[in-house]
């Protein structure tokens, strides 16, 4: 069975001219243990797509199934217990709270410092550094990323969402990511990442490819039969060329 | 050890300051318009004014970590006091303060405590002072603090203030004045919840003389329901020094927040900066602790308790 299904999935939002169709007709089926990587032009819906899965936004047409369970109308909440995780491209701040108490809430239940610590490493961050500190201000753009995405390692649920994770991230933590993301995978019998990003380097350790154009779905395969069509397309940043073998490599 | 000991005092006492005894340090506890027990030590001496409004008392000059407690509870309805309560700390003394009131009131008539807490620190003295306030109790009197708390600081001396009210107060009026000596230092961190009909003003006058001092007022306040809060904190500048305010206040419901921020600089190297930020608990904070498995509620709790932690 499949872990997510869409079927006929729309969403609409009010305009000017009346309605604006953001999500139309999105069909699309997410099999348990695999790294989805969604890319497409911006504005062709991918974020929106995410928001939908973890009901963050209500879809005006369809249905969105989990393990199964129609879970359309199901809120933000009852989905997340169901096991839908959901980085933000944007992560908020919060004053007062700690890394410590975020990473609590994201595990639910109270996780040892160890614990914790071992989630700030994973997303190359010095724990002893920042366990006590306050998700606030005082964080760059790029720590906040990094607190974020430990946040939804440390949920370890079955439905992983990252809404751009390499947005503000130096490279050196790019490579920690796209380590961290094999290893969640590894992790979580039968649990599924879904990446959105732009980075062919994150494309090229996921299993699919769905490619979002104008709201709905363009192209979706296995990422041997998708990636090549994107290459030098700035749908796969980075680039990518075919060498003498036929591999994927960087041009 | 205590005399007129109750659950209800008890438990107050443990509310205040984390504990119901005090044995193995000074302390002062009153209850109810009179002392339970008082301890002095060999650092810290604690002595009765002679007319009996309040007490004195005396830290010695180099006392190092020492601390002492002076709570007071009330729990019948329709005491009002006001006492006086005067701190000398000696010179290069460094030591914790642990303050406060909490009231129940289960009957008619009004409770009301008015603190009047004067502070001497001398050269190099470090204070810690921690002063919480709350109130409990279903009766309809209305439980009232108004703390009155003046701060002289001397050459290079430390103050911190946390003062804390959390809930339960019906009417406070807080006023805290310092005045600061060169290269002296106050640090003050108020945080404030307020609900029902609840109304809480907080002024601050912190008059920086000498060179090199430096003052942080800090307030983070909470406005549920049809409460209303007000915080007035004024930074005056009389010498090269560098002073900050900040209010930092949610609003929920009907709540109602007035900040006043005010600098004063009498010396062109007086640096005085303020902040105020108001505004209800922002939505992507609720949805961001939703996606983690809160409902709206838990989430609203969280966000709050850290705000005021």
């Amino acid at each position: 069975m499949s872990i997510l299904e869409m079927e006929h999935v729309g969403f609409k939002v009010p305009s000017e001219q009346g309605e604006r169709e953001i999500i139309r007709d999105v069909n699309l089926a997410l099999e348990p243990g695999r790294l989805v990587v969604v890319t497409g032009p911006n504005g062709g819906g991918k974020s929106t797509l995410a928001r939908l899965i973890a009901g963050i936004a209500i879809p005006t047409a369809g249905r969105i199934l989990l393990d199964g369970e129609d879970i359309t109308g199901k809120s933000v909440t009852e989905r997340a217990r169901a096991g839908i995780g959901f980085a933000f491209q944007q992560p908020v701040r919060f004053k007062g709270i700690r890394v410590l108490d975020l990473l609590r809430l994201a595990a639910g239940k109270e996780l040892s410092v160890s614990d914790a610590c071992e989630y700030l490493s994973a997303v190359g961050l010095c724990a002893r550094d920042y366990i006590h500190r306050e998700v606030n201000a005082s964080l760059s753009g790029g720590e906040l990323k990094r607190i974020e995405i430990a946040t939804v390692f440390a949920r370890g649920v079955r439905l992983s969402i990252f809404d751009e994770p390499e947005a503000g991230i130096d490279l050196w933590s790019f490579q920690n990511l796209i380590r961290l993301f094999k290893e969640m995978r590894g992790n979580i019998p039968g649990g599924t990442i879904m990446i959105i990003s732009h980075q062919e380097r994150l494309m090229d350790i996921a299993d699919e490819i769905v490619v979002m154009k104008d709201g709905g779905v363009d192209r979706h395969g296995p990422k041997d039969d998708i990636l090549p069509g994107l290459a030098g397309s700035p749908l796969a940043i980075g680039g990518c060329c075919k060498n003498g073998q036929g591999r994927l490599t960087k041009c | 050890m205590l005399k007129n000991m109750t659950d209800t005092i008890r438990g107050m006492l443990r509310e205040l300051t984390g504990r119901d005894d005090f044995s193995g340090g000074a302390f002062n506890v009153r209850a109810n318009g009179e002392s339970s027990g008082r301890l002095s030590t060999d650092g810290i001496r604690i002595e009765p004014k002679p007319d009996g409004s309040g007490l004195d008392i005396h830290i010695a000059p180099g006392v190092k970590r020492d601390k002492v407690h002076i709570p007071v509870v009330i729990t019948k309805s329709g005491i009002r006091e006001t006492v006086y309560n005067d701190f000398h700390i000696g010179e290069g003394a460094d030591v914790e303060i642990v303050a406060g009131c909490g009231i129940h009131n289960h009957g008619p008539q009004d409770s009301e405590h008015d603190g009047v807490h004067r502070f001497w620190l001398a050269r190099g003295a470090r204070v810690r002072y921690v002063e919480k306030h709350f109130g409990s109790g279903d009766g309809s009197g209305r439980r009232i603090l108004n703390p009155g708390t003046e701060v002289y600081m001397d050459e290079g001396s430390v103050m911190e203030m946390e003062m804390v009210q959390i809930r339960g107060v019906d009417d406070t009026e807080r006023t805290t004045t310092a005045e600061l000596a060169a290269n002296a230092r106050l640090v003050v961190r108020e945080r404030l919840m307020t609900h029902g009909r609840q109304r809480a003003i907080s002024y601050y006058v912190v008059k920086m003389n000498g060179a090199g001092a430096s003052a942080d007022v800090v307030s983070r306040g909470v406005a549920r329901d049809d409460s209303y809060q007000k915080f007035d904190a004024k930074l005056v500048g009389n010498a090269p020094c560098t002073g900050h305010t900040e209010c930092d206040s949610i609003i929920m419901d009907n709540g109602k927040i007035l900040a006043v921020p005010g600098l004063e600089a009498n010396n062109v190297d007086a640096a005085l900066v303020h902040e105020a930020a108001i505004g209800k608990i922002a939505g992507d904070q609720l949805v961001k602790l939703m996606t983690l498995g809160l409902t709206e509620q838990e989430a609203e709790e969280q966000i709050i308790n850290g705000f005021l932690n």
